[in-house]
């Protein structure tokens, strides 16, 4: 099947058509005809080359209630992504070459996105001794981002031989920084809010000592660190201080991080209890400004589906986390192209490019975050910029509905996601899986 | 006034209000009947997730002294601990029909998501939730104060005034004390200047943000406020040896208990201290020889055991607010 694209404008630049043929970007301009191709009216519609997740909770194997990998890979596809990398944090972990494969393998059944395994660092997320990390990396999953997401990886020495062993097959360690003394039985971010309302701080500072100490081993042992959901003002600091050393680090700030602050935790309603929890709008801004100026390489959703019984309770009793990937890219649409901050090639850069870069899926069979020019693989989404739109938690295609934005009005509308070449997802709603989704 | 969540939920005029109500309400504690006819017919619910005997039995009080109907619904083991869920319990009660529920629950906000989630349709007062509030404790320490430092002998209970010029210490753990964040509020509100003392391990990050002054240094705060009012708040054993996590590692709030008595406990010599008019409160139950010397709570000066009957006075006058509506039938 043949897609003609008219009248797309690659990264938001220069109108043209774009031919998806046999899987590939075959044709643009006036080059691009062929008999039999769908003609997909794009008229100012902005194609960017398919998002790439670093950070998403498909809840598979173990909680299918919240959500499954082909439910979460729906959402994906309809949130504009083509690949999303499952973090590790399942029942049971994924710290063997069989959880893994076994997650590859239901994602590539589902056929909505492509899914690569994130691979825990410590057996059982526990921190105690490192998983069989070189077991992953050769497995059919090929894991190359490791993490305990969920929990920190604490102990200095273990991070520092997670970080030294992964440079024999080019692996990063993706690190939930979070000193876990300065947060027991945190609730939410420890502050004006925190004090007045009675709920345990989490500090930035428990965030801030991680970061800090990470960067450094990094420095001192030649590896490559990734800081997942950076929320403080301090984090962003140290970051591009370290990138100004030329440590190899890079950063994610998830959307929420980007949009929403710690006065939401004053209605105690749990779906705006998050870990990191939601900080302050200086930190808010400090997070923009580290996105728009490249310290903050990428925007990572840490979608994270949990079960209505999980949410409708009481703040302490509430589970930490929130969906993303259905809304990230109309969040970043709103904060950052609508204000000017960022271009749609930026857009492109820090959600498909360079997490795809750093996951090290951008080659090899299936690469993803590649250039939209003639012989890549067709991985596009094509996003209306104009469209103003109203997030409905039960619209979402989720398993889940706990999103923090219902009700808001984001732009950035996904309105086709094709994956090498076939449209998972066509006038803004789901289409049909690669291969049928061979398994259900 | 819908529901009793916070003691930010009252501006002076309503705060006034219902404290002239409670003197009211006291009054007629005074006669031989003590039961009012107010509430008859409606039913209150105490529905308590925390042990507080005390609170629970003046919640009580109050609502047969006004004829209500009362269930005591214990529901210790809460969602938290995977027994029934908070929802199903308001669900429970909506069902039943209770017209106020009195909710105390370990943790902050409950008593606001029952009032806000849609669950239930009842008047919502809040006896005490986690480290947030406990407005109707501060209620009652306002009326004890107002009575004792407001008042005068035409007007013993201070009726139709506030706090203004007086100045009130809070001491001890401000960083889990609810009654501390109520007291700050309501106080506040009714003009009084709070200063909160305590060392620097149990202040919380984020107090600059309240209404009050914060000092580290109970004698200069008896030497240069003089206070009109001192309230010493309960210290918890279990702040002294470990965090409250229960594992390894000790890391108290504080060194030693004789260290805190020594820095911030009320002694024979700051009850000396203290200005001859001054009044020694305490929410309870209190730590004999730990934050309070037997001197201090046993001198004529202590109104701790009055404040536990201005309570049922008080409670009673929030349940009539919020229950009773129209303003004549109680009297």
């Amino acid at each position: 099947m043949s897609y003609l694209l008219r009248g797309v404008a690659p990264l938001g630049g220069e109108r043209t058509d774009l031919l998806l043929d046999d899987g590939r970007i075959a044709a643009t301009g006036r080059q691009a005809r062929v008999a039999g191709a769908t003609v997909v009216d794009a008229d100012g519609l902005v194609a960017l080359p398919g998002l790439v997740d670093l950070h998403t909770h498909l809840r598979e194997p173990g909680r299918e209630d919240a959500e499954t990998v082909a439910s979460g890979t729906l959402a994906a596809a309809v949130g504009g992504y083509t690949a999303v990398h499952a973090m590790a944090n399942t029942s049971p972990v994924a710290d063997t070459a069989g959880v893994v494969e076994q997650v590859w393998r239901l994602g590539r059944d589902a056929g909505w996105a492509d899914v690569f395994p994130i691979g825990a660092v410590s057996v059982g997320l526990a921190g105690q001794q490192l998983a069989e990390l070189g077991a992953m990396a050769h497995s059919a999953a090929r894991v190359r981002v490791f993490s305990d997401d969920g929990q920190c990886v604490h102990d200095p020495v273990l991070m520092r031989r997670a970080l030294e062993y992964v440079k024999a097959f080019d692996g990063v360690i993706a690190q939930h920084a979070q000193e876990p003394r300065l947060t027991r039985g945190a609730q939410m971010h420890e502050g004006v809010v925190s004090a007045e309302i009675g709920l345990t701080g989490w500090p930035a500072v428990a965030e801030e000592a991680i970061v800090a100490r990470d960067v450094l081993l990094a420095q001192h042992v030649g590896s490559r660190l990734h800081v997942l959901h950076v929320s403080t003002a301090g984090s962003v600091d140290l970051i591009r201080w370290a990138k100004s050393r030329g440590i190899s680090v890079t950063a994610e700030a998830t959307p929420h991080h980007l949009m929403l602050t710690d006065e939401l935790a004053r209605s105690y309603d749990p779906l705006f209890k998050v870990n990191p929890p939601l900080r302050t709008a200086e930190d808010v801004e400090a997070l923009r400004a580290g996105l728009a100026d490249g310290t903050i390489d990428v925007v990572g959703t840490d979608h994270a589906p949990h079960s209505r019984e999980d949410k409708d309770c009481e703040w302490a009793a509430g589970a930490f986390g929130m969906l993303g990937l259905e809304t990230a890219l109309g969040v970043v649409s709103t904060l950052m192209v609508d204000t000017g901050r960022m271009s749609w090639a930026d857009v492109a850069r820090v959600m498909s490019v360079a997490p795809a870069r750093i996951g090290r899926v951008d080659d090899g069979p299936f690469p993803q975050g590649r250039p939209l020019v003639v012989g890549e693989p067709a991985n596009v989404v094509l996003v209306d910029p104009a469209a103003r739109w109203t997030v409905d938690p039960s619209a979402l295609s989720s398993l889940s509905k706990n999103t923090p934005y219902g009700g808001r009005e984001l732009t950035g509308r996904v309105v086709a996601t094709f994956l090498r070449g076939h449209p998972t997802v066509l006038d803004s709603r789901p289409a049909t899986p690669v291969g049928g989704g061979a398994a259900r | 006034m819908r529901h009793l969540l916070s003691a930010a939920d009252l501006d002076r005029t309503g705060a006034i209000e219902l404290l002239d109500i409670a003197a009211r309400m006291a009054a007629t504690q005074e006669r031989e009947i003590k039961k009012l006819p107010t509430l008859r017919g409606r039913t209150v619910v105490n529905l308590f997730f925390e042990d507080s005997t005390r609170t629970r039995i003046s919640f009580e009080t109050a609502a047969k002294r006004l004829s209500a109907d009362v269930i005591n619904f214990s529901a210790k083991g809460s969602s938290v601990s995977k027994g029934e869920s908070l929802k199903d319990t308001a669900l429970t009660l909506q069902a039943m029909g209770a017209d106020a529920v009195v909710v105390r629950h370990q943790a902050s906000g409950a008593p606001h998501r029952l009032a806000h989630s849609g669950w239930l349709s009842s008047a919502i007062i809040n006896a005490g939730d986690g480290t947030h509030q406990h407005p109707t404790q501060a209620l009652l320490d306002a009326f004890t104060m107002r009575r004792h430092l407001a008042g005068s002998t035409d007007n013993p209970d201070g009726v139709g005034r506030d706090l203004a010029g007086l100045q009130v210490a809070i001491v001890g753990d401000v960083l889990h004390s609810r009654v501390a964040r109520s007291n700050v509020q309501l106080l506040h509100t009714l003009g009084a200047r709070v200063t909160l003392v305590a060392p620097p391990t149990l202040v919380p990050v984020g107090v600059e943000s309240w209404t009050c002054d914060t000092s580290y240094h109970l004698d200069d705060v008896i030497a240069g406020q003089r206070p009109d009012a001192i309230m010493m708040l309960r210290v918890q054993r279990e702040r002294m040896g470990g965090d409250g996590g229960g594992t390894a590692g000790a890391t108290g709030f504080f060194p030693s208990p004789l260290e805190y008595t020594r820095e911030f406990g009320l002694d024979a010599r700051r009850l000396a201290m203290l200005p001859e008019h001054a009044i020694i409160m305490h929410p309870g139950p209190m730590n004999r020889g730990l934050e309070i010397s037997a001197d201090a709570a046993d001198s004529p000066r202590a109104v701790i055991v009055e404040q536990v009957a201005n309570g049922v006075a008080v409670r009673m006058a929030v349940l009539y607010l919020l229950l009773a509506g129209e303003r004549e039938a109680w009297a």
